[in-house]
């Protein structure tokens, strides 16, 4: 059976949509729980597990975006890149969470504090970088935006996209104490989604196929 | 007439939670340990059972001392589920989950170095169990966050006395059990296992310096370091070694993990401090474990009184 793009628009998008949005169902039910007084999940440090859960989905879902454009050529159907925009604002959704997370449940709006960690602590500057250069990305992420820029020079501004990802892993990477193994697995998916978009690599997969 | 001097680590009347913010604090806290209390959806449902659970724990006979925090205690649940100790994972959660492996008994602890009877120690040959007291510390994490934590156990000064620690002896090194079979996280190489820690020798003489075998009128549990840690509370939470099979004394000053893995964040001395901040964490401010806000840093853990004297002349910025 094939499906159409117009399936896909109809019925996938919503999925798609509703799947994204679970963990940040999941951490507003909690935290509205902990406000209650009644059972939750967020532990015995809640605010740093917010922390984490926002910066992990935010992680996460922007590698997600960025794998849809290798896979699409590896599966050759173009399909995939159908969620990649709606993904990709998501991540943005999420590394928003992260930073309201932050400077709210965590700092309770301590500017000061706030202002001395990003800099002195090069992972917050390094995160803060990493959200200001996703600022642009997700403004002119609407199809009026691609026609006022011009798709060139759209797509040119777009790949910002790799510098925020490689930013992003520097920021779990130095977050983490000592040397641990989930930073360099993290690193390794973005650095291997890199590869993939190299033309010759493509290339190698193309004629593998036409074998 | 008996007159009563409070000492300053004893707080104020006025400065303690009032009871009806204290059991709401534990009805919070509470909520939160009744799942599981770990993050993530993969999680939820992990950790069904912990190491104390698995393992009895034995109440202990032990006398009640001046050190008292004053402070409300953390809750028991807080303390013994929400754990650092890589060699069991670098998660919160992870000791409680996987320190049911670790075999407190019978344990012995090496004590070599400069001493008058070095030797290998049966636990109890060094640690007189019907001399333990019972001390209400607060504990401050480098990661910003703290406790206050009821532990029952000896003096440092107790067993070094008993080993008979040399005139030369400067130093106190001490290391914690590197088992794969009963360690998981020493699959992953977080640190150089094994761990290990030291303090200057009038450091471990302080009266504060404090060996635990106990937390909340039991043993204490795997994954708090039984069936004995080091507590120093005037210094970071990493300072006070787990699970310690080895003291040695000796003139020189010993590695201490913190310090190999990443020298420019962790020193030596390791004192709590507010005025010098670290890459990751302002110090200025921590966060009592089952409050919301974060309240300010006490120097020294707020122990100056006791232990300020043993760093007079030293510049606290470059010995951090």
């Amino acid at each position: 059976m094939k499906i159409t793009n117009k399936q896909l628009r109809m019925v996938g998008k919503p999925i798609v949509f509703a799947l994204m949005l679970i963990p940040a169902v999941w951490l507003s039910w909690n935290w509205y729980q902990a406000f209650q007084y009644l059972p939750n999940d967020l532990g015995f440090n809640p605010q740093e597990t917010s922390n984490r859960f926002t910066g992990d989905w935010a992680m996460r879902i922007l590698l997600i975006s960025l794998a849809l454009t290798p896979f699409s050529k590896l599966i050759k159907s173009p399909k995939p890149v159908l969620f990649r925009r709606m993904i990709g604002l998501f991540a943005f959704f999420y590394v928003c969470l992260h930073i309201i997370s932050y400077v709210w449940l965590d700092m309770l709006f301590d500017w000061a504090e706030l202002w001395q960690d990003v800099l002195k602590r090069l992972y917050i500057t390094v995160g803060l970088g990493a959200f200001l250069l996703l600022i642009p990305l997700a403004v002119t992420s609407t199809q009026g935006w691609v026609k006022r820029m011009g798709a060139k020079s759209w797509q040119r501004l777009h790949k910002v996209v790799y510098a925020v990802g490689v930013l992003v892993i520097i920021h779990f990477a130095m977050m983490r104490k000592g040397f641990q193994i989930e930073p360099l697995i993290y690193g390794g998916i973005l650095g291997l989604l890199f590869v993939l978009r190299i033309k010759a690599v493509q290339q190698v997969f193309r004629r593998r196929k036409a074998i | 007439m008996f007159i009563k001097k409070s000492k300053s680590w004893m707080l104020k009347e006025n400065s303690v939670t009032s009871e009806s913010l204290y059991l709401n604090r534990r009805k919070f806290i509470t909520g939160a340990a009744a799942t599981a209390g770990i993050a993530g959806l993969a999680s939820v449902g992990a950790g069904a059972f912990t190491a104390d659970e698995k393992r009895v724990l034995k109440e202990l006979k032990y006398r009640q001392t001046d050190f008292t925090a004053g402070d409300a205690l953390t809750p028991e649940q807080a303390v013994t589920q929400y754990n650092n100790y890589y060699e069991f994972g670098v998660g919160k959660g992870d000791p409680a989950r996987n320190a049911w492996r670790l075999q407190p008994q019978p344990w012995s602890v090496e004590v070599n170095g400069l001493v008058d009877k070095p030797a290998t120690y049966a636990f109890e040959d060094l640690v007189d169990m019907n001399q333990l007291e019972e001390r209400i510390y607060r504990l401050r994490c480098v990661e910003a966050w703290s406790m206050v934590i009821p532990w029952i156990g000896v003096p440092l000064r107790k067993i070094l006395e008993k080993v008979g620690v040399q005139n030369g002896a400067k130093y106190v090194a001490f290391q914690t059990l590197a088992d794969r079979e009963q360690m998981p996280g020493l699959r992953s190489r977080v640190l150089d296992w094994p761990y290990v820690e030291g303090l200057r020798i009038d450091e471990a003489m302080n009266d504060l310096a404090f060996i635990a075998v106990g937390l909340f009128g039991k043993e204490i549990p795997n994954q708090n370091g039984a069936p004995l840690r080091l507590v120093v509370p005037w210094k970071y939470g990493y300072k006070s070694i787990k699970s310690i099979v080895r003291i040695t004394l000796t003139d020189k000053e010993p590695p201490t993990s913190w310090n190999i893995s990443a020298p420019q964040e962790y020193g030596f001395y390791s004192n709590v401090n507010p005025e010098v901040s670290h890459p990751r964490w302002s110090q200025a401010r921590e966060r009592r474990i089952g409050e919301f806000g974060r309240r300010k840093t006490l120097k020294f853990n707020g122990y100056g009184e006791q232990v300020a004297h043993l760093y007079d002349g030293m510049d606290l910025r470059k010995f951090y």
